[in-house]
Formats: C-alpha cells, sequence, structure tokens
C-alpha cells in the first residue's frame, strides 16, 4: 500500500502578519520561561487586567485563559477537566478554571506547557468565578494573589467613584508587585506602555473592521487565533506592527477582491461567546459547508482598549464586555452587527461561563428584533469537549442558513 | 408531477408521496429512525402503497436527525423548515408550531405568509422531549400510548422537576413509593413536559393559531397541560407526526417548480 504523501505547504512568508502573530505567540511564551530560568519572579496573569502595569514594570507573565484555550483546542480539555473534578471541582464551574487548577497539581500538559507563578494578578471584570478559581492557586501554590476589583457595571456609563475605586487600587498593585519583584514603577516608561497599548488597539480595531467589507476579506475564524496577541501583547511594538500588517493585507485583499475565507460568502453571522475550542473544527466545518461567514463579534472590540489617559484607562478596563451591563452590551453588539451587515447570529451558550450566557437568552432576542435577523443558539463549551452535541449544532446552522437563505427570497 | 418527502427522527422514520404539492398519495411511519433498518421500510412501503416505483419520484427530500447519513435523496433540508412548510399545509393560518420528537423540542415562529422567521430548541439535556416521556412510561410499566388515557384518570397531578431527565426519573420512583396514584404521576408527567415546552414557546412568541406536531402531539394529556400552560389552544392533527415529511415533499416540489430541468 503506498504511503499517503502530505502535500507541502508553503513557507509562511516572514513578513506576513501570520508570521508576525505567530512569532509572537512562540516569543511570549519563550520569554516568560527566559525570564523564569534567569530567577525573575514571573507571574500568571487574567486576560482583563490591566497589562499596562506589569509592562512598564518589565515583569513577564503568562494567561491561564490562553493556555487553557491552547489545551482545549489541542485535545488535552477534557484529560485535564477530568483531573480537577477529581480533586473535587465540580464540573459545573468554568472549564477554563479546571484546566488551569489541574494544570497547577500536575505542572505538565504537552498541548501548553508555561511556567509555573511566583505570584497570580486577577481582576474580577471578567467574572466571579476568576476570583475564587485565581485564590484557590494562590493558596495551593502558596504564592501572592494581586487583586484589582473592578466591579460588574449596573449602569450605562463608568462613575467617577467607580474610577478612583479601580485607580487606588491600580496603584496599590503596583506597590505590591515592586515588593514582590524587586522592580520599580517609570512613569515615563508607563506613558511609552500607554502610547504603545493605543497603538495597538487601534490598529486591532482597525483590522477587525475589515469585516465590514462584502465579501469580507478575511475568515472571521481568523480572528479567534489573532486575538490571543491581542490578549498577551498589546502593549508591546511587535504587535502594534503585526496588526498594522495585518490592516494591510486586508486593505490589499479589499482591493483585488481575495479573501482568507475559502469559498463563497454566501451568508454573513454574527457569532456570539467564547468559540467552542474544543470543537473548532466541526463548528466552523458546519458554517462553511453553507457558505456562511463570522463578520461579527464582540471580541473585536473586547481588547481594544483605546483612551487617552490614565483615567481613560481606568474606564476601559471597567468596560470591558464581561463587566457591562445588558443594555450597553446589547447595544455595541447592534452596532457591530449592523455595522458588518450580519445576516443572522449563532449564539455559543456556552456551558462554562455563566455570566456571558446568563443573559444571552434575552439579549440575542432584542438584538435579533432590532437587526430584524434570526438568532439560533447551541450548547457547547469553550474548553469542556462534553458539553457539546455536533448533531444539534448541526441542524440549528442549516435552519439558520435556510432562514438567511429565504430571507434573501431562495426558498 | 410526484415528490417524496422522507423524515428520520431519532426514534422513527416518516415518507410522504404527494401529487403536485397539494395532495397527499400516500404515507408511512416506522417505529425506529436514524441507525436502523426503517428508513428503508418506510420508503418501500410508501412506494408501495402509492402503487410507484422510485423512477416515477419526481424530486425528493430528506429531513430529520437522519438526513445526512440517508443517501439517495436530490435535496436535504433542516426539520425545522420541513416542520414550518409542512405544519403551515395542514393549518393554512398557523402562526406557531410546537415540535417534540423523540430527542429535541422545538418551537417555530412563522410570519403571516407562513415564512420561518425564528425558532427555539431546547437545550442539550433530554427533559421535555419525548425520551423523557419514554424514560417515564418504562418506570411505570406503561406504553406510551396509554400515558394520555391514564393521565386523564388524574384528580391531583403530581409536581415533577422539569429540570433533568435522570432527576425525574428518580423523583417518579419516589413518588411511588410514597404511594402517589399513578394516574396523578402520569399527569404531572405530562405538565413537566407541558411547563418546560411553554417556556420554550414563550420566549419565542406564542402567536395564534398553534399547533403541535412530533410524535408527542398524539398524547392529549401534554397538550392540554400545554394549553393550559399557554393559555390557547393548541390544534392537533392525526397528521402530526408527519409534517417534517410533508414538508420536505413540498420543498422538493418548488424545488422542480424552481428548476424545471429536474422535472420528469
Amino acid at each position: 500500500m503506498a504511503e499517503e504523501v502530505k502535500p507541502n505547504r508553503p513557507p509562511v512568508d516572514p513578513n506576513s502578519a501570520r508570521y508576525k502573530l505567530d512569532a509572537i505567540i512562540k516569543k511570549h511564551y519563550q520569554e516568560v520561561w527566559e525570564a523564569k530560568e534567569r530567577g525573575e519572579k514571573i507571574g500568571w496573569c487574567a486576560s482583563n487586567f490591566p497589562q499596562e502595569i506589569f509592562q512598564t514594570l518589565g515583569i513577564k507573565v503568562c494567561y491561564p485563559e490562553n493556555q487553557a484555550a491552547a489545551i482545549a483546542a489541542r485535545g488535552g480539555g477534557q484529560r485535564l477537566c477530568e483531573i480537577a473534578e477529581g480533586e473535587g471541582y465540580s464540573n459545573d464551574i468554568c472549564a477554563y478554571a479546571r484546566i488551569s487548577l489541574a494544570y497547577s497539581k500536575i505542572k505538565d500538559a504537552p498541548e501548553q506547557n508555561m511556567p509555573m507563578p511566583d505570584f497570580v494578578l486577577c481582576c474580577s471584570n471578567i467574572c466571579n468565578c476568576m476570583i475564587k478559581w485565581y485564590e484557590n492557586l494562590a493558596k495551593t501554590l502558596n504564592i501572592p494573589m494581586i487583586f484589582i476589583d473592578i466591579p460588574f457595571n449596573p449602569d450605562y456609563t463608568v462613575s467617577d467613584a467607580q474610577v478612583e475605586y479601580v485607580k487606588a487600587q491600580f496603584y496599590d498593585a503596583i506597590r505590591q508587585l515592586e515588593e514582590i519583584t524587586g522592580k520599580k514603577w517609570d512613569e515615563e516608561k508607563f506613558k511609552e506602555v500607554m502610547a504603545i497599548s493605543n497603538r495597538t488597539s487601534r490598529a486591532w480595531l482597525e483590522a477587525t473592521s475589515y469585516c465590514r467589507y462584502k465579501p469580507s476579506p478575511l475568515n472571521g475564524f481568523d480572528l479567534l487565533n489573532h486575538m490571543a496577541v491581542a490578549v498577551c501583547a498589546r502593549g508591546t511594538v511587535e504587535a502594534a506592527e503585526a496588526f498594522e500588517t495585518l490592516v494591510e493585507e486586508y486593505k490589499k485583499a479589499v482591493a483585488e477582491g481575495t479573501s482568507t475565507y475559502r469559498g463563497e460568502q454566501k451568508h454573513r453571522i454574527m457569532f456570539e461567546g467564547i468559540a467552542c475550542w474544543p470543537h473548532l473544527r466541526t463548528t466552523f466545518t458546519a458554517l462553511k459547508n453553507r457558505g456562511i461567514n463570522m463578520v461579527a463579534t464582540i471580541y473585536a472590540d473586547a481588547f481594544g482598549f483605546i483612551y487617552d489617559d490614565f483615567d481613560g484607562l481606568i474606564r476601559a478596563y471597567c468596560t470591558v464586555p464581561n463587566a457591562m451591563n445588558l443594555e450597553l452590551s446589547r447595544d455595541k453588539r447592534i452596532n457591530i452587527a449592523k455595522r458588518n451587515g450580519a445576516e443572522g447570529i449563532l449564539v455559543h451558550v456556552n456551558r462554562s461561563c455563566k455570566l456571558w450566557s446568563g443573559f444571552m437568552n434575552e439579549m440575542s432576542r432584542q438584538i435579533g428584533e432590532a437587526c430584524e435577523i434570526p438568532v439560533t443558539s447551541f450548547d457547547g463549551d469553550q474548553a469542556d469537549p462534553r458539553n457539546f452535541s455536533a448533531a444539534q449544532y448541526e441542524t440549528r446552522v442549516q435552519a439558520l442558513a435556510e432562514i438567511m437563505e429565504a430571507n434573501k427570497g431562495g426558498m | 408531477m410526484i415528490t417524496l418527502g422522507i423524515d428520520i427522527g431519532s426514534t422513527t422514520s416518516k415518507c410522504v408521496l404527494m401529487k403536485d404539492g397539494s395532495e397527499i398519495l400516500a404515507t408511512s411511519l416506522y417505529n425506529g429512525g436514524i441507525g436502523t433498518g426503517s428508513p428503508e421500510k418506510a420508503l418501500a412501503d410508501v412506494l408501495s402503497s402509492g402503487g410507484i416505483g422510485m423512477s416515477d419520484v419526481s424530486c425528493s427530500a430528506v429531513t430529520g436527525y437522519g438526513r445526512s447519513s440517508f443517501k439517495g435523496a436530490d435535496l436535504q433540508i433542516s426539520e425545522l423548515s420541513c416542520h414550518a412548510l409542512g405544519g403551515r399545509f395542514v393549518f393554512p393560518e398557523l402562526r406557531t408550531i410546537i415540535d417534540i420528537g423523540g430527542q429535541d423540542a422545538k418551537v417555530i415562529a412563522l410570519s403571516e405568509n407562513g415564512k420561518m422567521v425564528n425558532f427555539l430548541m431546547n437545550d442539550k439535556c433530554a427533559a421535555g422531549t419525548g425520551r423523557f416521556l419514554e424514560v417515564m412510561a418504562n418506570v411505570l410499566q406503561l406504553k406510551i400510548g396509554d400515558l394520555e388515557t391514564v393521565a386523564a384518570r388524574s384528580e391531583n397531578p403530581a409536581k415533577i422537576s422539569s429540570t433533568c431527565t435522570v432527576f425525574a426519573e428518580s423523583e417518579v420512583i419516589s413518588q411511588l413509593a410514597n404511594g402517589v396514584a399513578i394516574p396523578d404521576i402520569v399527569a404531572g408527567i405530562c405538565e413537566s413536559v407541558a411547563a418546560r415546552t411553554a417556556a420554550l414557546a414563550r420566549r419565542v412568541g406564542v402567536v395564534e393559531q398553534v399547533c403541535m406536531s412530533g410524535g408527542v402531539a398524539l398524547n392529549g394529556g401534554v397538550r392540554r397541560a400545554l394549553e393550559r400552560a399557554l393559555g390557547v389552544e393548541i390544534a392537533f392533527s392525526p397528521l402530526s407526526q408527519l409534517f417534517g415529511a410533508i414538508g420536505a415533499a413540498l420543498f422538493a416540489y418548488s424545488k422542480i417548480k424552481a428548476g424545471p430541468e429536474k422535472e420528469k
């Protein structure tokens, strides 16, 4: 029997955005490992913790959420979830938390390793589960936890009182990190980091805005990969440059009528929720088979932190998607869906994320009504593969495609 | 012109032959859905009943959970679209369909002109589906078809959880152990299915005329409990289990009309 010959993939152009973005992720992990080997104190950090703090101090951190997503996407989610459940953690809690807590015990996962932390950086603008997750990491690893409380905002705008409350904790986090690491705060460096972060965020938002073109120059699922850089490296010049390259590539693709989405783009949807990492191929293929491209996602805005000054920085962290109320969340999504011409909404009811999924039924109903587009949802999970049914997903996506087709007079 | 609709569900297989998209020529229904020999039996049966061969069929469409694995149909359509079309064929004023099949429950909203505009399906849990009723009937050693008549004898329906099939099963066993009358337990089971489905229907928005489709529609106990829960009359047709197959046959017909090259 002849051996299967795999086609040689052409090498990735080192000047391309994809090459640069991949290199940033590799460098990110490598730098943390190297810092650890040099004897520097390194941390594990929540994705919405103000990265300007440790960037300014020159402290290296890595992100358990990114790690958990990578482990889940590479097939290790269930193994680590079951280890955590064996430790007594309920399978009702977040699968990112379970994977991270399992990793803190076994300290090795070939899907994505990272060095063990000397401290953890947590904030509450993601969810409350994260606080307990990080407290348990700190307790079991016997390391300090630095916590910034950024409460869920029931109001439409961020009050001055909330800014003061968070700002005071921001200063305290700096003081604690100086004590732990021996590194010193530098105001000039802080201004520089803020400027770079803004530059990166602007480039990220501009790149994601290219989804508005018809056809879109990008496969929307590309953003799920690129987002890792927006999370872990937005305070670096390399990230700013890589996203600026991405913008140039999309600009050229629009001019030339090309796209990273292969095939005809028949329908445009908003995808709501975190990716179903363990079943990324299945969830993507069902869309791809029907010519559906994701052109709208709140992720685009989630890691685009634009601000003019220090107060603005604080306000930006008080306005991340998981910390804002239903009305503001809804209006932001309506704007994205309308701007990018979404014709339907596919909602991932993520069993891991009570916060994101909890008000999703009502919010997606309101968005669907405001945009006059159909909405459907499927059960899944960001990292636990057991919470997804491929047959149910397939049926719902097909029915959504049929409604979008009928709305265009095609059925 | 003859078209064929095939609906392969999780627990049954159904076929419908239609003439010119307006007249039902023959139907068949077999227990056993995807992964059994029933789809082929249902197909052979409907062709035999219609007195025709496959070569006489101008176009065929398959729907249901087994649609992807069934080879030989010209079209493959989701059961949502098929139930919408089939339901509207039977009830021309229909605006809301509540379909409870073997493994899922769905509520479909139709526009005034009959177009499917929205739908909602149950979550991953089997509570509120036909499977839920099957499990409960087994615990009570009743036939699923007898649930309606047994429920009708209830004087004080028991409270049965609608959250989870496994929890509900243990509740039923507890109720039996506590000496609760079987008719009251069965009525409680019907109310449990109705309560869960009613919540789904309210989220879609209930606009009359409302009908039920799918195998659970045959259970008058659930139908009446759902009527009470939603405060609307729920239309019923003996064809309710065939809406998906009828819709598929109608899709096949509209395909022929749109693309005369396939017409025989």
